[in-house]
């Protein structure tokens, strides 16, 4: 039974493989340079193939196919659900509903350009991402341990926060001298709020003791704020870090749909313009992969800062 | 010897929600030698946490001052250490740097580092200390923080029912562990209890405390001595005569009418 469930994948690809082969396409679609579905399905055949026989030699490897198995044959037999509907039957309008070729195709001939958008968007990302970051970690902090801050600055947070960023829009336009920067704003004022509002919750939620205690341990005001506050509160940092980051993206979509002249959103909405459905689709793959993959870094990092919270709590 | 402790005629009240006051302490002196060894005993509400929080520095006194050392008590400070009954170690650092804590929150973690790892293994805790404290038992994070205390060489170390969350067999091992700590240190210990026989077994002297007013009801001095035995005569009658301060004798109803 486990030997047949390694091999699965592999026995899904060949069967995706064959169907794009010798099933004949219903010839609606333009023909793509390549089929490049193909190509992606031999890689992955490959990549298949070596982890099947690897996982006889290496444990680590056969418990991760074991498990994950199943789900990789349905999902590429899910691809091959889609490839029949739209290059072999066409029954989806062809203008919206393209061929994986034809998205393949993209990714790979416009790579370079993909890839120039790509980097751009991701300046504009982190750029904001940082400020806003490191601006809702002060103010968090400042709030949760002076009471000053926290009158005079709370009502401004509450009041300021909870307004989508996309929202100033028309004033931050005119108030920045470059779209990039007024960008970067935007995505900077979207972090800022949720990781202001949970550091200094999770500040407020520590427990008195832990402050008692480091005070007779001979602990100054600052060292309690920064050796007991904020590792406390660290938890509740990065849920507003993971908010933050979902907020970012959803900024960056929309702040690259205005004004700049580059950027993976941007490329969308021209591409959508263009009624050019292929590289739309291309677009939200790279997307996807890109920020799964920043979503991964952000988990990892927190469990590896947060480590001591295995068993104490589970996200 | 360093580490007296002297209170004098302090008053403490707290304000409650609807206004009223309660008065915690009511008036209290006492003078703790430095080294000895001594327990605070009585009901809830009888203010010996309060008065071991004034002691510590976390609260001020409305009336009347505490001393260490002929030297007035106004703030925290490391020459008095804590350890609550909630081991309370910072769950984000490991059993070393927990104990270290003190040490580097003062500046002199450098020149003093080799004292962490001796005060780990005076608790006993040599192979947990790169452990986190959720993966430590409660008897023996409750050691880790008395490492953690004194590794600072307190003058003088405040228990608040240290010993309170273990169970039976955890807890007399500790109070043994404590002696004998108190022993090699020679620091002043003041200890919160509710456990009469845990206050007769480990102190110089118990310090019973009632409530409303909340007072120190009399002193008892525990001259046996030690390593004690938890069933001699001595140890009894002491343990009746404090249940009878406390009115916990329960005393035998006379019938109404012999036959």
């Amino acid at each position: 039974m486990k030997k047949i469930n390694i091999w699965l994948p592999v026995l899904s690809i060949i069967l995706s493989i064959a169907l794009d082969v010798f099933v004949k396409d219903s010839g609606k679609h333009i023909k793509a340079k390549h089929p490049y579905l193909v190509y992606l399905l031999i890689i992955l055949c490959i990549f298949f193939v070596a982890v099947a026989i690897l996982s006889y030699f290496n444990e680590k490897t056969r418990t991760w196919i074991v498990e994950k198995a199943l789900f990789y044959a349905v999902a590429v037999l899910f691809l091959n659900f889609l490839n029949l509907i739209t290059k072999k039957f066409t029954l989806l309008p062809i203008i919206y509903f393209p061929t994986f070729d034809k998205i393949f195709g993209v990714i790979f001939e416009e790579r370079n350009f993909l890839a120039l958008c790509l980097t751009s968007s991701g300046k504009l990302l982190i750029t904001g991402y940082i400020f806003g970051a490191i601006a809702g970690f002060v103010t968090g902090i400042s709030v949760g341990f002076s009471k000053w801050t926290s009158y005079w600055v709370n009502p401004i947070v509450r009041i300021l926060g909870p307004i989508p960023s996309t929202a100033w829009i028309p004033i931050v336009l005119i108030s920045f001298p470059t779209t990039f920067s007024a960008s970067a704003f935007l995505i900077a004022l979207a972090v800022w709020f949720p990781t202001t509002v949970m550091t200094s919750s999770g500040i407020a939620n520590i427990q008195n003791a832990y402050f008692e205690v480091s005070s007779t341990l001979g602990a100054g005001k600052y060292y309690q704020i920064f050796k007991v506050g904020v590792p406390a509160a660290m938890p509740h940092m990065f849920i507003g870090l993971f908010n933050g980051t979902c907020a970012s993206f959803i900024t960056l979509m929309t702040a690259e749909m205005l004004g700049v002249k580059n950027g993976i959103g941007w490329y969308i909405n021209w591409q959508k313009d263009m009624m050019a459905y292929a590289n739309v689709y291309a677009g939200l793959i790279i997307i996807a992969v890109t920020f799964s993959i920043l979503i991964t870094i952000l988990f990892r990092a927190r469990d590896k800062v947060l480590v001591w919270q295995k068993g104490v709590i589970k996200w | 010897m360093v580490g007296e402790i002297k209170v004098e005629k302090v008053i403490k009240r707290f304000s409650q929600l609807d206004g009223g006051e309660v008065v915690a302490l009511s008036g209290i002196d006492i003078k703790i030698k430095a080294g000895e060894f001594v327990s605070l005993i009585g009901p809830s509400g009888c203010g010996k946490s309060t008065l071991l929080r004034l002691i510590a520095g976390l609260n001020t006194a409305d009336e009347g001052s505490l001393y260490i050392d002929n030297e007035e008590i106004n703030k925290p400070s490391y020459e008095r250490g804590l350890v609550f009954q909630n081991p309370m170690l910072f769950p984000w650092l490991n059993i070393h740097d927990n104990v270290a804590f003190g040490l580097k929150a003062r500046g002199v973690y450098k020149e003093k580092k080799k004292e962490v790892d001796e005060f780990i293994n005076l608790v006993g805790l040599a192979s947990f200390k790169k452990s986190y404290p959720h993966q430590l038992s409660g008897g023996m994070a409750q050691r880790a923080s008395l490492a953690r205390a004194l590794v600072n060489h307190p003058k003088v170390l405040l228990l608040d029912e240290p010993l309170g969350a273990l169970d039976a067999f955890t807890r007399m091992n500790m109070q043994d562990e404590l002696i004998r700590i108190w022993k090699e240190r020679g620091t002043t210990m003041i200890m919160v209890t509710h456990d009469i026989d845990e206050a007769i077994y480990l102190s110089d002297r118990v310090i019973v405390m009632t409530p409303r007013p909340a007072k120190i009801e009399t002193c008892i001095e525990v001259d046996t001595s030690r390593p004690r035995a938890r069933n001699t005569p001595e140890f009894l009658s002491l343990r009746s005569k404090i249940l009878e301060i406390l009115n916990f004798a329960g005393a035998v109803d006379e019938p109404d009418y012999y036959l």
